[in-house]
């Protein structure tokens, strides 16, 4: 982490800004041929073509291009055509290009770190970007940052991707022909000075210094008003307190002091704000390592299968509609007392009466979480449940909302429409969001847009709002922008940006309110001057912002809250209709923003391994009453709005639950989101945003192709995964399958040792896998693709089989052999599965020309340099961990975005990592780059590389911890103590390979009382 | 040495030397004896060959994508293609080499074809092993040679061992056939009028006189030669079933393999043998050289080799069973029910059950039925192939990880135009090269009591 | 009927059946040597640069030590080119109006850097990191040639593979301490050299053979024994020195 240098991130590069400028002016108003010609002048420059024609991304000539011109090449670069590299005998002379001046703190070839934060909904989560000679290359998770604590979700790790998305936004568009940021000001101030109905439209807010610029520029234009909408908002959770407090308050959890969780719909592993924290202490909380014995026990009740659901002790899927029946039996149990006479919708009251049994047993160390989608009372049921059970000030505790304004959502927006619509509204101001594709269906906001007199729309990508707005200005990336945030705890955090903008048209929020303000400022002054007045900081400011900005975060999260919460009698909604239709958030693209992410939309999800699409959940029972199958359509309507979705027939989901995920369909968006999947906004309701109870579902006719990374709901893999009981441990260990064919480490006979060291001191690389901490995020897949340079397959080429994931998450059921529908309630088993490193590795012997060797270390090279690709590793590779090129997949995207992409992707790439080209094959490499580094740093030091020194990318990020790698020579080593686990086994051990990572059992604490 | 008795039928009809050279040599010299129909064939030919050349650019041009390999098939047409045409290259030198040392002369008149049959299938199958890597341009790697790498091969890769065997065997079987032209070229030589023919099988024929010298070389040459390629008969397809036998995915590990591969291949071969042969022989009267007995043969060994295959698929099934190994039963399972059953029970049916109409001699002397049994026998072996590689691929130790395979439009392509390459270079072979041994064929007359005023004996297999 | 071929065509026969059996021999070897030419190498091609800068006049007449301008060359993989500005510290005092210094005085003004030819290169794939290098006392003259004698920088070695290999497979027989200072760290060692050479003191056979361009490469036992001793002292991992890994990934 470096702190100086500061002044060299903010320092105004205007000199290049000028010549992109001056183009700029002088095309103002021309149309997009001319204006790209001319960028192409701009872009000729040799060394950049060089790096641009190189089939590998050429090293040298990226690191030493000085970062000003170098910007000023990524901001030609969309106008440049595709030309593929040619190496060979005859090279064209390279140029190697040094800086004028050298910044003090760079040595050439190092990377440096640099803390910032990412905002989603509103809420900020600390990351440390590394940054090679002026561009980001990685995002981690910040260590120190309570919301992270150095792990990151996948979208956090596709921000990257997002940031150097050639078709972001690049220029200021006034009813589609160019304009210039002057231009706009003065158009804008006049409209502004003018009076009339302003209206300033965002997502949720939650940076205290942007909520500041829109307080003072509602001051400025009286006649202004703020309305916020975002897709995700958390109405239930707020309103709930509200209901239960008397105003809106922010409910933390702290799972380290929870024994016994129920889960009333609530995904808090894939949904809430602090979802990578809670994942960590969850997952803490049933570390069974060593001779612990002790774990805490999960009950959830969901109405779609989610992360929280895979990992429960118990799960029951639900019809949303039973949630609040259940919560409110609960309440009865515990409050009354008195075993319940019956149950809630299909859950007995038996089990009713154990759960809440269990939880009371539990005092103070229980805790029951109301789902997102759930209505606002059951979020207060759940608080008065809480707090009766005394988990309020221990595993439960209060802040002051994130939100600046924690005020609903959806009756402003209504009301917004409404002013559209009657056509009352002079100037509409959208900072980010998309509300012509993600308002709800019921509001027409796209017409609405169309109708106001005036309209901005800053975003990242030119998409359907932009193109309905008079004027579109591009924004700036959060990694080039300044800014701050709040946590899901409170904690206050500065985001700072990794760069100069890419593009000089680009503006922040803040710096586009202060210029429409008249005061026009730097997003630098901006922060720094809103926490100097805010008196932020304790003490002398200058040290207090440094270390600010060194830390990514003001250390202390929000005060907490001493609340007592009333209880409303509520007369729970009964199911109605047949079907209730269930809307989701993306757990890849979220609510669209990330529609053109390629990591995103290529990332397989947790349950269906279902890429490049959403789809119509719906279970087994549900799919034979519709009469359809995967693949086939529905028919889905209400309330006039109708939409068409294919079916995808998921075990696990609860009979009469469809269930929809948002974020697909885009229809402006990039190349790559471009008409992916299908677009089911249209039938969500302002003011029923989560569940529709009363929609028609039938059959619709056609089929549709998915692209699922797993062929089939395997219901078998018992020998793969090892998995059991609390108690079945303390019988039984380590889960021997009771046909394995021998017991557990090593003791196949055999005639070498159990373990081959070859001679001399060296570290033996060995990884461990922990299956009871795996939740199946994915995050740890998209890490190694943005570490390793992995590309992107598209769709067509899924589904041939051919994705290049080099950890892949498998999926397996378990079923409970007394239950008449085994597809009826499965629980999965997340089994992550990269390259193991076999000792006796069977891809090495059948190799031709020797391209993947053992190294000393016990790693399995693979030289990419030297593959012919005959992929006869691959066929003899039982993990089939190995992934083939079998297109130039880096270059020639053609096969999913109709079109040669720039080359500005080259930036994205790790530079530690060579980019493989057509008919090679690869496969995880244990990071062997992170290994050769630290080897280096430690011989130079004189001294043996230390115990955790080498952390690999997916370990690194993975926010329950579920993966360890060391040297399993030193006995002390934290994952030489973890192979030798008591759960810890061989995938695969028959085989006699002696792969060097070992899986962990996972240990499932059911509650004896119930008979799942 | 005079072989015992020799069954007269092998040479039919009124025949004397000079009958013999004109019969087989004026194929060659008086180019009007080729109807259209040579022309309607060989024009398909080349259209076919033209869609190689078509596939082979594109796939170059993009790789190997084109196809529908993926993970975990990371071998699918490619390879099976490639085995195919290696074992229909088999029946070649099987008949020239072995029977030669064995003494039978029935193989005389059927040797020639045999062997540049051989000869283009190996042609045809070394396109793919060049063709199926990632990167062709780097094949080179595989052939040990001191490089600015400092660098060799990985020796105990079967696909190294691949490059020598089929290298080996393409050079030996190529010898072996232009050591057998020389002294015929010679006949075509003297007997054309054409001064470019002569010209140019003058050159070849290199300064063959007949003299005694050059018939004792000769003969020692071609034993020798013989006695080199009989080992490679047996070895070149014991060293490709390696490929499978060696590695540890379930379906190709099977000990059984190499003898397997080998009866495999004859089958094979003596089949292709017989679809080419029994029209050949119609389209230019070769029937008195060619006859019913030597077809009866093949036919009767293509049973046998056949009978050797199909014990191959029992075993099979026995050792899935035997291994009691949760996945070899999988897959056993996958074969019989699973997607591709349609593969593998019509490679029963055409390998299994079809040819043992090869049992009753009545049938063995219809040439009709005879033919279709061979061609079923073809396309038997053909799936047998795609049922071991691709179809083993997409069952897995790991559940998670099985994924279907289906060739794309450039697979058959490809297959297509190695079948096209295969027929012309088989079209010009009997245009412009006696497609039957003379001399031997006069030597077999020699043996069995010189020229014949009257016809041999019976009659039948004339229908 | 007339003969086809004259007597001469026995000749002629036998001839082409050698040449037949020479041809493949033949371009085997052309091909061998072609790769291994400066052709194909750039090997000892001095390349014309925007500012005609000689390491000679730098390094051995002025002794300026390689690290003033390659600074980071001990602290990364990456030996760092010189940013305009460190030209100018120099010659922004003296030859401020040299017209040979015009381009850097240029690019100093308009922040513009200067776009040297690329002398020494390697391709993508192969991870090649200078501290270690020097951190093991290997000489900059190792792969780089007489650096201290070129007026015009020019490539010194071929950097094939098998070449790399040569080292790594036998380290003992490059690595080498400087008798007269055994005091100085390996690394202060490489530099050492320069300033030895240039205040002309006396030279051992393999100083001077490096100081010419030649490889540290001995083949003398008593010095490969001593090799293996400082193999042992540096603590190079003999074994893992030639895995795969350690340049590819």
């Amino acid at each position: 982490m470096e702190i100086a240098g500061q002044q060299e991130l903010v320092m105004d590069s205007s000199e290049t800004q000028l010549n992109l400028e001056a183009v700029r002016e002088k095309l103002a108003g021309k149309t997009g041929k001319e204006f790209w010609r001319s960028l192409e002048e701009v872009a000729e420059t040799q060394e950049f073509q060089a790096w641009v024609e190189d089939e590998f991304p050429h090293r040298a000539s990226i690191s030493e291009v000085d970062r000003r011109s170098f910007l000023k090449y990524m901001g030609a670069s969309l106008a440049l055509a595709g030309l593929s590299g040619c190496r060979g005998m005859f090279l064209p002379q390279k140029k190697i290009v040094p800086y004028v001046n050298q910044p003090e703190e760079l040595v050439p070839g190092k990377p440096l770190f640099y803390a910032t934060v990412m905002s989603l909904g509103g809420y900020a989560t600390g990351l440390l970007v590394e940054q090679a000679t002026g561009r980001p290359i990685k995002i981690e998770g910040n260590p120190e940052h309570p919301a992270s604590l150095g792990a990151t979700d996948a979208i956090m790790q596709g921000a990257l991707l997002d940031f150097y998305d050639p078709d972001r936004s690049q220029d200021i568009l006034e009813e589609g022909r160019f304009g210039t940021w002057d231009s706009f000001l003065a158009a804008a101030r006049a409209r502004l000075a003018a009076g009339g109905a302003i209206r300033l439209l965002t997502g949720t807010i939650g940076s205290p210094v942007l909520a500041a610029q829109i307080e003072a520029f509602l001051r400025q234009f009286p006649s202004a008003k703020w309305v916020q909408y975002e897709p995700g908002a958390r109405e239930g959770a707020l309103e709930g307190a509200r209901q239960a407090f008397g105003r809106p308050l922010n409910p933390v959890y702290h799972f380290r002091e929870a024994d016994v969780v129920v889960s009333l719909d609530c995904d808090f592993l894939g949904d809430l704000p602090g979802k990578l924290r809670y994942a960590r202490d969850f997952a803490d909380g049933r570390r069974l390592e060593g001779n612990d014995r002790t774990m805490n026990r999960l009950y959830a009740f969901e109405s779609t299968p989610g992360l929280a659901g895979g990992v429960a002790d118990h799960r029951w899927p639900v019809r949303p509609s039973e949630v609040p029946a259940i919560a409110q039996g609960l309440w009865a149990r515990i409050n009354a007392g008195g075993d319940l006479a019956e149950g809630a919708g299909q859950v007995p009251a038996a089990v009713l009466n154990s759960i809440a049994k269990d939880l009371m047993a539990h005092r103070g160390r229980s805790l029951v979480l109301p789902g997102e989608g759930q209505p606002a009372e059951l979020h207060a049921l759940a608080h008065a449940i809480n707090a009766a059970l005394g988990s309020i000030g221990t595993s439960v505790t209060y802040t002051q909302p994130v939100e600046i304004s924690p005020e609903p959502q959806a009756p402003a927006l209504r009301e917004l429409a409404g002013e559209l619509h009657a056509g009352k509204v002079e100037a509409l101001i959208i900072l980010g969001g998309n509300p012509a594709y993600d308002a709800p269906g019921d509001l027409k906001f796209a017409e609405a847009i169309k109708k106001a007199a005036f309209s901005v729309h800053l975003s990242l990508f030119g998409d359907e709002t932009s193109a309905l707005c008079t004027w579109h200005l591009p924004e700036t990336h959060f990694l080039e922008a300044w800014g701050d945030g709040r946590a899901y705890d409170g904690t206050l955090s500065i985001q700072q940006p990794l760069i100069e903008p890419l593009y000089p048209t680009a503006h922040s929020a803040l710096e586009l309110l202060s210029a429409l303000r008249n005061k026009p400022k730097g997003g630098y002054d901006l922060v720094r001057e809103h926490h100097r007045a805010a008196s932020t900081f304790s003490g002398d400011f200058e040290k207090a912002w440094r270390k600010a900005l060194h830390d990514g975060f003001v250390p202390g999260a929000g005060a907490v809250v001493a609340v007592t919460p009333t209880v409303t009698r509520w007369a729970a909604p009964a199911a109605s209709g047949e079907f209730e239709v269930v809307f989701k958030l993306d757990p890849s693209v979220h609510d669209g923003r990330f529609a053109n992410n390629g990591w995103m939309q290529e990332l397989p999800r947790p349950w269906t391994k279902l890429t490049w699409d959403n789809a119509a959940l719906v279970s087994p029972g549900s799919a034979e009453k519709l009469g359809v199958q995967t693949g086939q359509m529905l028919e889905i309507e209400q309330g006039g709005a109708k939409i068409v979705t294919p079916v995808w027939v998921l075990p696990g989901q609860p009979d009469g639950v469809v269930t929809l995920t948002l974020g697909f369909g885009r229809e402006k968006c990039g190349i790559i989101g471009q008409e992916v999947g299908h677009n089911v906004y249209p039938l969500r309701k302002s003011d029923q945003p989560w569940l529709l109870t009363d929609a028609s579902v039938k059959k619709g006719s056609g089929q549709y192709k998915f692209a699922s990374t797993q062929i089939h709901h395997d219901l078998g893999g018992k020998d793969v995964v090892r998995v059991g009981t609390l108690e079945e441990m303390r019988a039984n260990p380590n889960f021997q399958p009771a046909h394995a064919h021998h017991g557990g480490h090593g003791d196949l006979p055999s005639l070498y040792p159990k373990e081959i060291f070859p001679e001399g001191d060296l570290p033996q690389w060995g990884m461990t896998v922990d299956m009871n901490a795996c939740i199946g995020c994915n995050a740890c897949v998209t890490a190694c693709q943005a570490e390793n340079n992995t590309p992107v397959v598209g769709k067509s080429q899924v589904a041939r089989g051919r994705e290049m994931h080099w950890i892949r998450i498998d999926r397996y059921y378990q079923t409970d052999k007394k239950s008449d529908d085994p597809l009826a309630n499965p629980q999965p088993v997340f089994q992550p599965v990269m390259c193991v490193h076999c000792e006796s590795a069977p891809c090495e012997p059948v190799c031709p020309v020797a391209a993947t060797v053992h190294s000393h270390e016990g790693l399995n090279q693979m030289i990419y340099n030297r593959c012919i690709g005959t992929r006869y590793c691959s066929n003899n590779c039982p993990y089939k961990v190995r992934r083939f090129n079998f297109l130039d997949y880096p270059h020639l995207q053609k096969q999913f975005t109709g079109g040669e992409r720039p080359k500005l992707l080259k930036l994205l790439n790790n530079p530690d990592v060579s980019v493989r080209s057509r008919g090679v094959m690869e496969k995880c490499t244990y990071c062997v780059q992170r290994i050769n580094e630290a080897r280096i740093e430690a011989k130079k030091e004189r001294r043996p590389i230390r115990d955790g020194e080498v952390v690999t990318a997916c370990q690194q990020v993975c926010p329950t911890r579920a993966i360890t790698f060391g040297n399993i020579a030193d006995k002390d080593s934290k994952v030489a103590h973890l192979r030798h686990d008591p759960r810890g086994y061989l995938l695969l051990e028959e085989l006699n390979v002696r792969p060097r990572t070992t899986h962990l059992a996972k240990v499932r604490n059911p509650n004896p009382e119930i008979q799942a | 040495m005079a072989i015992p008795q020799i069954d007269p039928s092998l040479i039919e009809g009124k025949q004397n030397y000079g009958t013999i050279d004109e019969m087989i040599a004026s194929v060659v010299t008086d180019q009007k004896r080729h109807k259209r129909i040579w022309f309607i064939v060989f024009g398909l030919a080349f259209l076919l060959m033209n869609c190689l050349i078509v596939a082979v650019t594109w796939l170059l041009y993009r790789g190997i994508g084109i196809w529908g390999n993926n993970v975990p098939v990371g071998w699918g047409l490619d390879i099976v293609n490639f085995v195919w045409w290696i074992g229909i290259g088999h029946a070649g030198t099987l008949i020239s080499a072995i029977l030669l040392l064995l003494r039978q002369p029935w193989r005389n008149s059927i040797n020639r074809f045999a062997e540049a049959m051989t000869i283009f299938a190996v042609m045809c199958a070394g396109l793919y092993p060049l063709l199926h890597t990632g990167r062709p341009w780097l094949a080179y790697w595989m052939f040990p040679y001191t490089n600015i790498l400092g660098l060799w091969p990985q020796f105990r890769s079967p696909l190294i061992w691949d490059v020598f065997a089929v290298s080996t065997y393409f050079t030996v079987s190529l010898l072996f056939w232009y050591i057998g032209l020389v002294p015929d070229l010679a006949t075509i030589r003297d007997r054309t009028r054409n001064k470019f023919a002569r010209t140019i099988c003058g050159a070849a024929s290199l300064g063959w006189r007949g003299a005694g010298r050059h018939w004792h070389r000769y003969e020692q040459a071609y034993m020798l030669l013989a006695g080199l390629s009989t080992p490679l008969v047996l070895s070149v397809h014991s060293i490709v079933s390696f490929d499978f036998a060696v590695s540890i995915v379930p379906g190709w590990n099977v000990t059984l393999f190499p003898p397997y591969f080998v009866a495999g291949a004859v089958f094979a071969g003596f089949a292709m043998v017989l679809n080419l042969l029994i029209p050949v022989r119609a389209m230019y009267g070769l029937k008195e050289l060619i006859t019913m007995k030597h077809i009866d043969w093949m036919a009767k060994i293509m049973l046998a080799t056949g009978l050797i295959v199909f014990y191959g698929y029992i075993c099979e099934v026995f050792y899935a069973w035997y291994s009691a190994t949760n996945v070899e039963l999988t897959l056993l399972m996958w074969r019989f029910t699973g997607p591709y059953m349609w593969f593998y029970w019509s490679l029963i049916l055409c390998n299994g059950i079809i040819p043992q109409l090869m049992w009753w001699p009545k049938l063995r002397k219809n040439l009709v039925v005879i033919w279709i049994v061979a061609f079923f026998v073809n396309i038997g072996m053909w799936l047998e192939r795609f049922v071991i590689i691709p179809v083993s691929l997409t069952k897995n130790y790991l559940p998670a990880s099985d994924r279907l395979y289906m060739p794309t439009f450039w697979d058959w392509m490809m297959f297509a135009g190695t079948i096209g390459m295969f027929m012309v270079l088989l079209f010009l072979f009997i245009r412009f090269l006696p497609s039957i041994n003379i001399f031997e064929v006069k030597d077999l007359l020699y043996k069995m009591g010189g020229p014949r005023t009257k016809p041999a004996h019976h009659e039948e297999g004339q229908a | 009927m007339a003969q086809i071929f004259k007597p001469s065509a026995n000749s002629i026969a036998r001839a082409s059946l050698v040449g037949f059996a020479l041809l493949p021999v033949v371009v085997g070897l052309g091909a061998a040597k072609l790769s291994r030419s400066p052709m194909n190498t750039d090997v000892g091609v001095a390349k014309n640069q925007p500012v005609a800068f000689s390491h000679q006049h730098h390094v051995f007449e002025l002794g300026i030590d390689c690290r003033y301008c390659h600074t980071s060359v001990e602290k990364s993989a990456f030996a760092g080119i010189p940013p305009t500005e460190t030209c100018m510290s120099c010659h922004s005092q003296i030859w401020t109006n040299s017209p040979l210094l015009e381009p850097v005085r240029q690019s100093y003004e308009e922040q513009i850097p200067l776009e040297w030819n690329r002398i020494n290169d390697i391709p993508a794939f192969v991870n090649f990191n200078h501290s270690i290098h020097i951190d093991r006392g290997i000489q900059c003259n190792t792969c780089h040639g007489a650096m201290q004698d070129m007026h015009m920088t020019e490539k010194g070695r071929a950097f094939q593979m098998a070449w790399c290999l040569d080292c790594h497979r036998n380290p003992e027989r490059f690595i080498y301490v400087d008798e007269k200072n055994p005091d100085l760290s390996p690394r202060q060692q490489v530099f050492n050299l320069y300033w030895k050479y240039q205040a002309d003191e006396k030279l051992t056979p393999r100083e001077l053979q490096l100081i010419r361009g030649k490889e540290q490469f001995t083949n003398n036992p008593h010095e490969i024994m001593e090799g293996e001793q400082l193999v042992k002292d540096y603590g190079v991992k003999r074994p893992e020195l030639a895995d795969c890994s350690i340049c590819h990934y």
